[in-house]
């Protein structure tokens, strides 16, 4: 056994530090045997519908690279750019020696039950690399798809940005119209080499009674720049995540941004911590929570290891509904003289003044509210080309309806 | 246009307005001064229905319809628009979102152009602006929501000369007072601490308000005089 597989064997219970604790047991391993789909003909209208709130087009065109995985198969994968390698994390693997090396560097594999599970027993999951100095404008586009009720999906994801490239990848993650519960385990390692530029972009859209525990590291080596944008707008029964970024080479950057709805029942436990470790190098957090009845805790953690480095965190949140909660965690950790660390967090329901001041202009008490609710949704998504800005704002704008 | 009769108005319990009569007929812009605290600003927001204030008795008509029970924003749909004096921040809403919120189908882009607004849409309202930014784009909301009658809170306050005239300007064209007197449809109730404004706008009447009575009225230029000259406690005492 190798020595990965005997650590994870180690923390096979071992329940996560934060978030509710998932019985494993309670979920199926048997996805669906689906095939091949290079053209997307086999996807529903219904299931299409989904995907595209989800941000996900199942479309090859406008895209430097597709990946779909629909349970534990690869329905779809392509590159479809010079530049960019689009695989299934199994088949990078074998092709390539030094992929291996670059699995659970970032990621602790003992971290809990939830990344032993992938070790113990992996799915699959992508293997996207931009090559050294490509600049690919438009985006690769992944989805990790819940196709089969009651289905437990561990998947493992790489991604390697090499030095002086730059890369849009957007992940849907999305249930089938039809699952109500499931797990979904998602391991994600980044890589940005010196001077590359990652913009990774996921939209959440899971079923109610579905937990999601994905685990993210993420490397940035000098000069190199790292994008995220979280959106999770729909019901979810719990996720529970914690991405570390480490800022490891002068003038690294980070921005880390996420937009949440925690609906009645709903169980968020989002955090992101980045670790500056270099000169100059820059964070910043920002989150943006609602609550319609459920509970989110908005963790943040900033460490500021060397001078000359400066970062911020900002959490604000907005109450709608009565029994909504939302915790908010700013922590600056600065470990030496010479850092610049802020943060301001916020959390209370919507001003009366604003309601009334919008109703003067002749709007009634609901268009007024919906008004206020999209300007506090409306984060801007920086690093994205234009058009798939706006495409992201149509996204936010188009999940948050009805709210 | 507008006629306020005997209206009593509380906020948390306590009276701030005391039997107000008031009539400001179309196309007439009447002035309103008063101390710090006797009541103006709180007279505007009860004519607008805000939440906050209370009303215990008294009557508001506008355009012939008793409005004193109808929510805010039915009161600006039948033609009342409020420019506040502190408008709050709404983070997130643009100034644009606002403007076309104002203005139905009507075209507003002109307008911007005209006033010099156009930087100003896509940042979030009211946020960081400074005091004449601030004036300027209340002022702008007015004109794309064209409202028959305005209600102006110290239009002037915070704003330097420069962007003064340009305030002064927009008042007088939201006042129709580029039109004749029998021409003009759109009437306005100002609140003023400095009557800087009355150098743009030719009023016609003014008011003083006292720990929440109207205790005097006349001539606009007058009264000011008179309030510059001997204070709001003479003014007060005169009663006229």
């Amino acid at each position: 056994m190798s020595e990965m597989k005997q650590r994870a064997e180690h923390v096979r219970k071992k329940k996560a530090a934060f978030g509710p604790d998932v019985n494993l047991a309670e979920y199926s391993r048997q996805g669906g045997a689906w095939e091949y789909d290079p053209d997307y003909r086999g996807f529903s209208p219904e299931e299409r519908s989904r995907l595209l709130t989800t941000g996900i087009e199942l479309t090859d065109e406008d895209h430097a690279g597709t990946f779909l995985q629909a349970d534990k198969t690869i329905v779809h994968c392509r590159a479809q750019q010079p530049g960019v390698e689009v695989l299934p994390i199994t088949e990078a693997v074998r092709r390539y020696d030094w992929v291996a090396d670059h699995l659970w560097r970032l990621v602790a594999v003992d971290a809990d039950k939830y990344t032993a599970s992938t070790e113990l027993d992996l799915d699959n999951g992508y293997f996207i690399r931009a090559l050294p100095g490509a600049r690919i404008e438009q985006p690769v586009e992944s989805c990790l798809y819940l196709r089969t009720d009651g289905f437990a999906q561990h998947v493992h994801n790489l991604v390697v940005v090499e030095e002086g490239a730059e890369l849009h990848l957007i992940t849907g993650c999305a249930t089938h119209p039809g699952v109500v519960s499931g797990l979904h385990i998602g391991v994600s390692e980044f890589y940005v080499r010196q001077g590359g530029r990652l913009t990774f972009t996921m939209v959440h859209n899971w079923g109610e009674q579905v937990h999601v525990r994905p685990r993210t590291g993420v490397l940035v080596e000098a000069g190199g720049h790292y994008i995220s944008n979280y959106i999770l707008l729909r019901p979810v029964k719990s996720v529970q995540m914690y991405p570390t970024v480490t800022l490891n080479g002068p003038g690294a950057v980070a921005r880390m941004q996420s937009i949440l709805i925690a609906h009645p029942g709903s169980e968020l436990d989002v955090g992101g911590r980045v670790i500056l470790n270099a000169p100059r190098t820059r964070a910043e957090i920002i989150a943006r929570t609602i609550t319609t009845g459920g509970t989110s805790t908005a963790r943040g953690h900033l460490v500021g290891l060397v001078p000359e480095i400066k970062a911020h965190l900002e959490c604000r949140g907005l109450i709608l509904a009565p029994q909504g909660v939302i915790i908010a965690i700013p922590e600056l950790e600065g470990r030496v003289a010479g850092v610049e660390m802020s943060h301001e967090a916020a959390v209370g329901k919507i001003a009366a003044e604003e309601v009334e001041y919008l109703m003067a202009r002749g709007l009634d008490e609901d268009e007024a509210v919906s008004t206020i609710v999209r300007g506090f949704l409306k984060v801007k998504i920086e690093g994205l080309p234009p058009a798939l800005e706006e495409e992201m704002e149509r996204v936010i704008q188009e999940t948050g309806k009805g709210l | 246009m507008l006629k306020i009769e005997d209206l009593w108005v509380t906020i948390n319990g306590k009276e701030i307005l005391k039997g107000i009569d008031l009539h400001i007929p179309a196309g007439e812009a009447h002035v309103l001064f008063g101390k710090n605290g006797s009541g103006k600003s709180s007279l505007l927001m009860a004519i607008m229905g805000f939440s906050h204030y209370t009303l215990g008795q008294g009557k508001i008509i506008f355009r012939g319809q008793d409005i004193t029970n109808l929510p805010t924003y039915e009161r600006a749909r039948l033609g009342l628009g409020l420019a506040f004096q502190r408008p709050p921040t709404i983070r997130g809403v643009r100034t644009r979102d606002i403007l076309t919120a104002c203005a139905g189908k009507r075209p507003y882009q002109d307008l911007v152009e005209q006033y010099g607004f156009a930087p100003f849409l896509d940042r979030e309202i009211n946020y960081g602006f400074s005091g004449g930014e601030i004036k300027r784009t209340e002022l702008l909301q007015l004109m794309v929501q064209d409202p028959k009658m305005v209600l102006l809170d110290e239009p002037e306050s915070g704003v330097d000369m420069e962007n003064l005239q340009v305030v002064g300007e927009i008042i007088g064209r939201l006042l129709q007072k580029d039109r004749r007197r029998q021409h003009r449809e759109k009437s306005g109730l100002i609140i003023t601490h400095t009557g800087f404004i009355l150098d743009y706008i030719n009023a016609d009447r003014a008011y003083i308000l006292g720990e929440g009575r109207l205790c005097c009225q006349g001539n606009p230029r007058e009264l000011l005089h008179d309030i510059k000259s001997y204070g709001y406690e003479e003014c007060a005492k005169c009663r006229r």
